[in-house]
């Protein structure tokens, strides 16, 4: 199992670099999907077949769908990849570029400098148990999440109102 | 012959089984737009396609033909990565989702703990088929397509995932073998699940792009929606894939509320894969009925009906299968 996580863990950084560095909008979006889809074979390799589901139909499934959506409506032609591709000039990002190298230095040497003992178990946990988790010591979070939503909703709910009077 | 251990003989009979229920539902697919337009003709009074071999019955071969040697012809103007990749998602996302249905108690491909929500996983993927032909055939028919597919299988999801819920509360599992078990053992979930039969039932059909939710590809106004750039194979595949999405809503449809391979009143019990099929051939023909009598709605209208009456009833629905599972426990 830790080779399933470490392989699509390799394919959700490479996916997540494509994302970046594509030019042209959807096909990054695409390599987002994917990026996200790996995400989620993540957590099934460790064992958490809910989150891992629950990850492609939340965040591939719907929330994605709606960015592809919005992109598709922008019609981003030749124009937007021409500019994309001057933002994307070595002269701009080899700068962050190096000092997120230096980071990503110190954080291989913290994790290589003492052998940590954690290995994938590869015990299951199931809908029951994250359920459990979620209406047990994690309420607080769920409450404040639910009353945010709601809000949202709400916010949501008065914008369209308002559009569908100037309409009528 | 020391490596064929009863281990390894257990995988590939495994193995095997699972390329047959894969080939079964591809030719069923297949098999299924000759049956559809036989059936359309009958319930509309014309003969349907009768010429070729028996009853018609090749004509199936001629289309495959005419199919594989048509010039399959990308546009120039298209975005050749994504236009080719759209017919595969469309065709291999409710595929792929058909391993968590157990056919009868020996045969079936895998059996997920979460079994429905990798259904919905599934299900939820199959949207990008249709956004990214419409997106990249490049042509405003097609992108209006893709767009209004879009919005309608996003909205028609919420409900879709939200009409079982009230199963799942009653089984306690998402696995699919355990919902047949308990309905086995109990009613079937048609009696007291009939409003999540219903707007499942509406949901399924929406989510496969069917009539009366053929709003994606509806011919009037769209010409062919977000599928009329492409030819050949291509074409094919959307066209195969909207098939098995049929199957594979038929057979949930079965398993989920009907019980799934036991017969009612627990008649012929040795006889499991005939009732599995009987159902599930039961609910492609209501498919086609569906198709052969009713007309298309207004575009707003299918929208409203999907969060003002659809939603609601799933939300009620669910709030009383909770009351009385609270109660009885």
């Amino acid at each position: 199992m830790e080779f399933a996580f470490y392989f699509s863990a390799g394919v959700a950084v490479a996916a997540t670099l494509m994302v970046i560095i594509n030019t042209r909008a959807v096909h990054a979006l695409l390599y987002l999907v994917t990026s996200l889809l790996a995400v989620s074979m993540c957590f099934f390799s460790l064992g958490a077949p809910f989150a891992g589901v629950l990850e492609i139909i939340v965040y591939a499934g719907a929330i994605m769908v709606l960015f592809v959506f919005v992109v598709m409506m922008l019609n981003l032609g030749s124009g937007s990849e021409q500019q994309e591709r001057q933002w994307l000039s070595p002269r701009g990002w080899i700068g962050p570029g190096l000092l997120s190298g230096l980071l990503l230095a110190q954080l291989l040497y913290v994790l290589f400098s003492e052998p940590s003992s954690g290995t994938v178990s590869g015990a299951t946990v199931d809908a029951k148990a994250v359920g459990f988790a979620l209406f047990g010591p994690y309420i607080l979070a769920v409450e404040l999440a639910a009353m945010m939503l709601l809000a949202a909703m709400v916010t949501a709910f008065h914008i369209g109102r308002h559009e569908a009077k100037e309409v009528a | 012959m020391s490596w064929l251990t009863p281990e390894v003989i257990a995988i590939l009979i495994s193995v095997l089984k699972a390329i047959v229920i894969l080939l079964a539902v591809v030719i069923a697919g297949a098999l299924l737009s000759f049956v559809e337009r036989r059936l359309l003709a009958v319930w509309q009074d014309r003969y349907g396609p009768n010429r070729v071999g028996p009853f018609g019955m090749f004509q199936i071969v001629a289309d495959m033909l005419k199919m594989f040697f048509k010039e399959d012809w990308t546009p120039r103007f298209a975005d050749r990565l994504i236009f080719t990749l759209a017919p595969v998602v469309a065709m291999s996302s409710l595929l792929v989702a058909f391993i968590v249905v157990p056919i009868t108690p020996t045969w079936g491909v895998a059996d997920l703990n979460i079994g429905l929500l990798f259904f919905f996983a599934m299900a939820g993927l199959t949207v990008y088929a249709v956004l990214f032909a419409g997106w990249a055939s490049n042509n405003k028919f097609a992108l209006l397509g893709g767009l209004r597919a879009a919005a309608q299988t996003l909205s028609y999801e919420v409900f879709l995932g939200l009409s079982l819920m009230g199963i799942v509360a009653q089984t306690g599992s998402f696995n699919l073998r355990d919902i047949v078990a308990y309905q086995a053992d109990n009613l079937w979930f048609i009696i007291p699940q009939i409003f999540g039969f219903l707007t499942f039932f509406i949901a399924g059909v929406a989510v496969t792009h069917r009539h009366p939710f053929d709003q994606p590809e509806a011919e009037q106004e769209l010409a062919d929606g977000y599928h009329v750039e492409y030819a050949g194979m291509k074409w094919g595949m959307f066209f195969v894939g909207e098939y098995i999405g049929i199957v594979l809503v038929s057979a949930l449809l079965a398993t989920l509320f009907f019980g799934g391979w036991h017969g009612p009143f627990d008649l012929l019990p040795q006889l499991p894969f005939l009732w599995f099929a009987l159902k599930t051939g039961f609910f492609i023909m209501i498919f086609i009925l569906l198709r052969a009598s009713l007309p298309r709605p207004r575009y707003d209208q299918m929208m409203a009906f999907g969060w003002k009456v659809c939603l609601p009833l799933t939300l009620i629905n669910l709030l009383v299968t909770g009351a009385i599972v609270l109660a009885a426990a």
